[in-house]
């Protein structure tokens, strides 16, 4: 394949003082693909996502996006070329209904470039992004204050934040942490969807059997570095990989 | 017999101000009272008042333009303690206008609100980025220094101040543009908080890090706040400067920049009818307790620390919730 990648992310480093969270990092992501991101805790992966999404500086390397160099931007610029992200810890404005939680991104100027300049109404938009993420409409539970919301709700809500913003490449950090098995099974549905309609996706993921069912690709990381990069069951066989998840035998 | 007190809220149905309120005249009033009843308070007040509390009205409508305009900026996630920046900023350029230019109180008024407003968002730009108790501190900091600019150069009178000024027509004039100025703007920033502009300013105070990653430039928007906020603090400061035909170095004091705070506060946060209530509680409060002298500050102290500690959460929200509560006595057993 000659084509140009979505992402091209090099060498990228980030250092807390004498702590290296990332360390030379580089990986390739082309358009339509569905990438995940494991690797045991503090290894390093949503450093990664704050770098390429902008909401931390790098201390090194390079992230190029459709042939530009997007290093360092302001996050807002970055949303505004395409790409939007999920939140780990979900904080929703708990006083207010559901729908009424999507209203700030969707008043994004993304938004109203990609519906051709005008904003339309987003209440109603709101309501039928809610229905594709799981807020079933007749249950009525869209209207409902996010304070009251389950937890499987508030994170169909926060994927349902991602996708008003229409992203060509969609981030989800930890989107299935905390879900039951039940509320996961229904959720990835949601995310082929999403992928069959074209979007690229990278996943962060500590539930790895569900992972593997609907990735391409799988990168382990583990203290800031890449120590594998494969087909999902290739990347599971690797040693290396088994040692960073497991320990190693030896103690 | 034994009674308790029971407690039901009223349902959400006859709250919401929807269709459902259209159903019988008493809902209509249920939901229309709160609100017409600053209107005709105000109106009422204005005739009811001798020429002395008249006066007081004014100082009180000034300090709750300043009550409201700080709870936008406290609302959009900027905690302000130098009210006094506008109110100075409005103060200043109404009287250089008016004094070294020569133009009328109809012009300086509304190109002070809004020369104000924009310069005071400008002196504030390079600090939007700080939160919390950074940003209070600069503001604080800003109107001080200004004083100081003003005392050391002796530009705009130095410590004299400008006296002379063009007076309004009247005082009746001076009562009813006041009130239509804090109706429209109490009125106008509790629309403008309701809408989804207006919920993209929460957002920012709640969560900055989440609107920012809906590709929304948070910087845009609190400068847009602040100019709002600045606007309505800069009129209050044009509107006293014409009212006293005086602007000199104490339109920077610090009782505009804590007595608003104090307001809101009391009154209670988020909701600018609490600011404004708590504007019409302590300035008058203030008035009567001149006849102490000396004891007067204590007294006053005494009150603001009684009402902050027995209802932290405001006088307002306490009404508020009282408003949409029944309470009856039931019998728990025989």
């Amino acid at each position: 394949m000659s084509a140009s990648p979505l992402l091209n992310v090099s060498n990228l480093s980030k250092y807390f003082g004498g702590v290296k969270a990332v360390n030379a990092f580089s990986f390739k992501l082309m358009e339509g693909e569905l990438l995940g991101f494991i690797g045991p805790n503090g290894s390093g992966k949503t450093t990664v996502v704050n770098l390429i999404t902008g909401f931390v500086k790098p201390s090194g390397g390079e992230v190029i996006y459709r042939g530009q160099d997007i290093t360092g931007w302001a996050p807002y610029k970055i949303v505004r070329l395409g790409i939007a992200r999920t939140f780990q810890m979900v904080r929703p404005f708990y006083q207010l209904p559901a729908f009424k939680n999507m209203i700030i991104p969707l008043y994004s100027p993304r938004v109203k470039r990609m519906a051709g300049g005008k904003y339309g109404d987003r209440d109603a938009i709101a309501l039928d992004l809610l229905e594709e993420v799981g807020f079933e409409r007749d249950s009525f539970v869209a209207y409902k204050i996010a304070s009251v919301l389950p937890q499987g709700y508030l994170k169909r809500l926060e994927l349902a934040k991602g996708i008003a913003l229409q992203p060509d490449l969609l981030i989800l950090d930890e989107l299935f942490s905390g879900l039951s098995l039940a509320e996961v099974a229904s959720i990835v549905p949601i995310i082929e969807k999403l992928r069959y309609g074209g979007m690229t996706i990278i996943m962060i993921e500590h539930r790895l059997k569900e992972l593997f069912r609907i990735a391409d690709r799988v990168i382990v990381l583990n203290f800031g570095e890449k120590i594998a990069d494969g087909l999902s069951k290739e990347v599971m066989e690797s040693a290396e990989v088994k040692k960073a998840y497991l320990g190693s035998e030896e103690d | 017999m034994k009674k308790r007190k029971e407690r039901i809220d009223r349902g959400i149905k006859v709250r919401s101000e929807d269709i459902f309120a259209l159903c019988s005249w008493r809902e209509m009033l249920y939901l229309s009272s709160p609100r017409l009843l600053p209107i005709v308070g105000l109106l009422v007040l204005s005739f009811v008042l001798s020429l002395y509390w008249q006066k007081v009205l004014l100082s009180v409508s000034v300090i709750a333009l300043l009550a409201i305009s700080w709870d936008l900026l406290a609302q959009s996630g900027m905690v302000s303690l130098g009210q006094a920046l506008f109110f100075g900023m409005g103060a200043y350029l109404a009287a250089i206008m008016n004094h070294y230019w020569g133009w009328s109180p109809f012009l300086t008024m509304p190109m002070a609100t809004i020369l104000g407003g924009l310069f005071c968002t400008v002196l504030l730009l390079p600090v939007l980025r700080l939160r919390g108790i950074y940003f209070a501190m600069v503001t604080l900091i800003l109107p001080i220094m200004l004083v100081r600019v003003i005392e050391a150069t002796r530009i705009f009178g130095g410590t004299e101040g400008i006296s002379g000024l063009t007076p309004l027509p009247s005082r009746w004039f001076e009562l009813y543009i006041i009130i239509v100025a804090l109706l429209a703007a109490f009125f106008g920033f509790r629309r403008l908080m309701g809408s989804d502009f207006g919920l993209v300013l929460k957002g920012i105070n709640d969560n900055d890090r989440s609107v920012m990653n809906a590709g929304i430039n948070i910087y845009w928007f609190k400068a847009q706040a602040l100019f709002i906020a600045g606007s309505v603090g800069a009129f209050a400061g044009a509107f006293m400067t014409h009212v006293y035909m005086f602007v000199g170095m104490p339109v920077f004091a610090l009782d505009y920049s804590i007595l608003p705070i104090a307001a809101a506060i009391v009154g209670g946060t988020g909701t600018f009818a609490g600011a404004m209530f708590g504007a019409f509680l302590l300035v008058p409060l203030s008035e009567i307790l001149r006849g102490l002298g000396g004891l007067r500050i204590v007294f006053y102290g005494l009150f603001l620390v009684v009402f902050i500690v027995a209802l932290p959460e405001g006088i307002f929200h306490y009404i508020q919730r009282k408003y949409h509560q029944f309470e009856r006595w039931v019998e728990v057993e025989k």
